[in-house]
């Protein structure tokens, strides 16, 4: 369950923001998910409300979800990720460490292993609000 | 926009008395083969030891650990399998057997994938064998990971010398801690550098001969531990563990 760790991540650094800026009552945040690291996010979100209480922190939290894109460095091909083509092991390789797939993709049209994520790595957190 | 990760790296480490980063200027100077064996030394003496390889695009301490079929448990983050009473992670459990080419800034978003997501637990030392040089790796690792003391290897070649000064002279910039630096693979006594390693001000914590019968032992915790090898850069460690 790796969203729980990723979840943790975010919840520490939204507590910390807090105490730094000595924000109080509810916390606007908004969260940008990278396909390539194919999140379940209702485990997500699960694991984010969990933690919440834990650290005490009353946040609400919007998610946008952007598809993951590769451009070859040698050829300049794009293309996006087509996670039905893999294999189960190779999929959750690339969810727990997304640059994993630099070892198990390749540029469709040159067949160059050396290609950039240009977009849809994985989790950011985009914003953090103090509410009301 | 904020990575979130890297907010709970330290969180990760807080249950790791001491981190050493096992280093040197070039690679092929037997740094894994030392990486290894002194979290094994460690365990050995009945201290926590864990070991964490983060040379990604060349990773060879699962070979020299014999690691086989052990993967992490997924627990809320990962938990290292134990190999032979050493806790290890590597990325070689999630690339397997395939090269992986990556360039300074996917090193080092997975340095900090790995960095956030394995929960140690409680450790007295985690030996971190690190990318050769002194590129971006090394100043990914000095940034994430604070703090990080040094351990340095060579081989008497002037070549690998050269590197290590250079290394040296940047951790002194720094000030990153040292704890010194170990000669590996001396084939005659008469070519050691640790004289010249003393004269630019470190600290020379000995010379491991060349032991033939390392190569068989690969892959063998117990016979590793069992070789002249083991057991030279176990009187090393004495030394130099004291010394932190």
């Amino acid at each position: 369950m790796h969203e729980w760790a990723l979840a943790e991540a975010v919840v520490s650094t939204i507590s910390r923001i807090a105490a730094n800026k000595n924000v109080r009552g509810i916390i606007d945040v908004t969260i940008r998910i990278g396909e390539l690291q194919q999140i379940d996010l209702d485990a997500f979100k699960f694991a984010l409300e969990q933690l919440s209480g834990q650290y005490s922190i009353h946040a609400r939290f919007e998610f946008r979800e952007e598809r993951a894109e590769f451009r070859c460095r040698v050829c300049g091909e794009t293309w996006p990720f087509k996670r039905e083509d893999l294999d189960p092991d190779i999929r959750e390789a690339i969810h727990v460490i997304p640059e994993v797939a630099h070892a198990f993709l390749r540029c469709p049209r040159c067949g160059s292993p050396d290609f950039e994520v240009v977009r849809g790595r994985g989790v950011w957190i985009e914003s953090v609000r103090g509410g009301e | 926009m904020i990575d979130p990760r890297l907010s709970v790296i330290e969180d990760r480490l807080r249950g790791v008395s001491k981190v050493i980063a096992v280093s040197s200027g070039k690679g092929g100077v037997g740094k894994s083969l030392i990486a290894a064996t002194t979290a094994l030394l460690l365990s050995e003496r009945g201290l926590r030891a864990g070991l964490l390889d983060l040379d990604f695009t060349n990773p060879s301490s699962s070979v020299i650990m014999g690691v086989g079929a052990a993967h992490p448990i997924e627990d809320k983050g990962m938990i290292p399998p134990e190999i032979h009473g050493v806790k290890y992670m590597s990325i070689t459990f999630f690339s397997g057997e395939e090269a992986m080419p990556l360039r300074g800034g996917d090193m080092t978003n997975a340095f900090i994938e790995v960095l956030a997501l394995t929960k140690w637990g409680d450790l007295d030392y985690l030996i971190v064998d690190t990318p050769p040089g002194l590129g971006d790796a090394l100043l990914d690792l000095l940034k994430l990971i604070r703090r990080l003391v040094f351990l340095v290897v060579t081989t008497p070649s002037k070549l690998s010398l050269e590197t290590v000064k250079k290394l040296l002279a940047l951790l002194r910039k720094i000030r990153a801690p040292v704890i010194g630096v170990i000669e590996n693979m001396l084939t005659d006594a008469t070519t050691s550098i640790g004289g010249e390693v003393e004269r630019i001000g470190a600290r020379f914590l000995g010379s491991i001969p060349f032991d033939p019968g390392v190569e068989g032992a690969l892959g063998s915790p117990k016979k590793l531990l069992e070789t002249k090898f083991a057991k030279k850069l176990s009187e090393i460690l004495d030394q130099a563990l004291r010394i932190t």
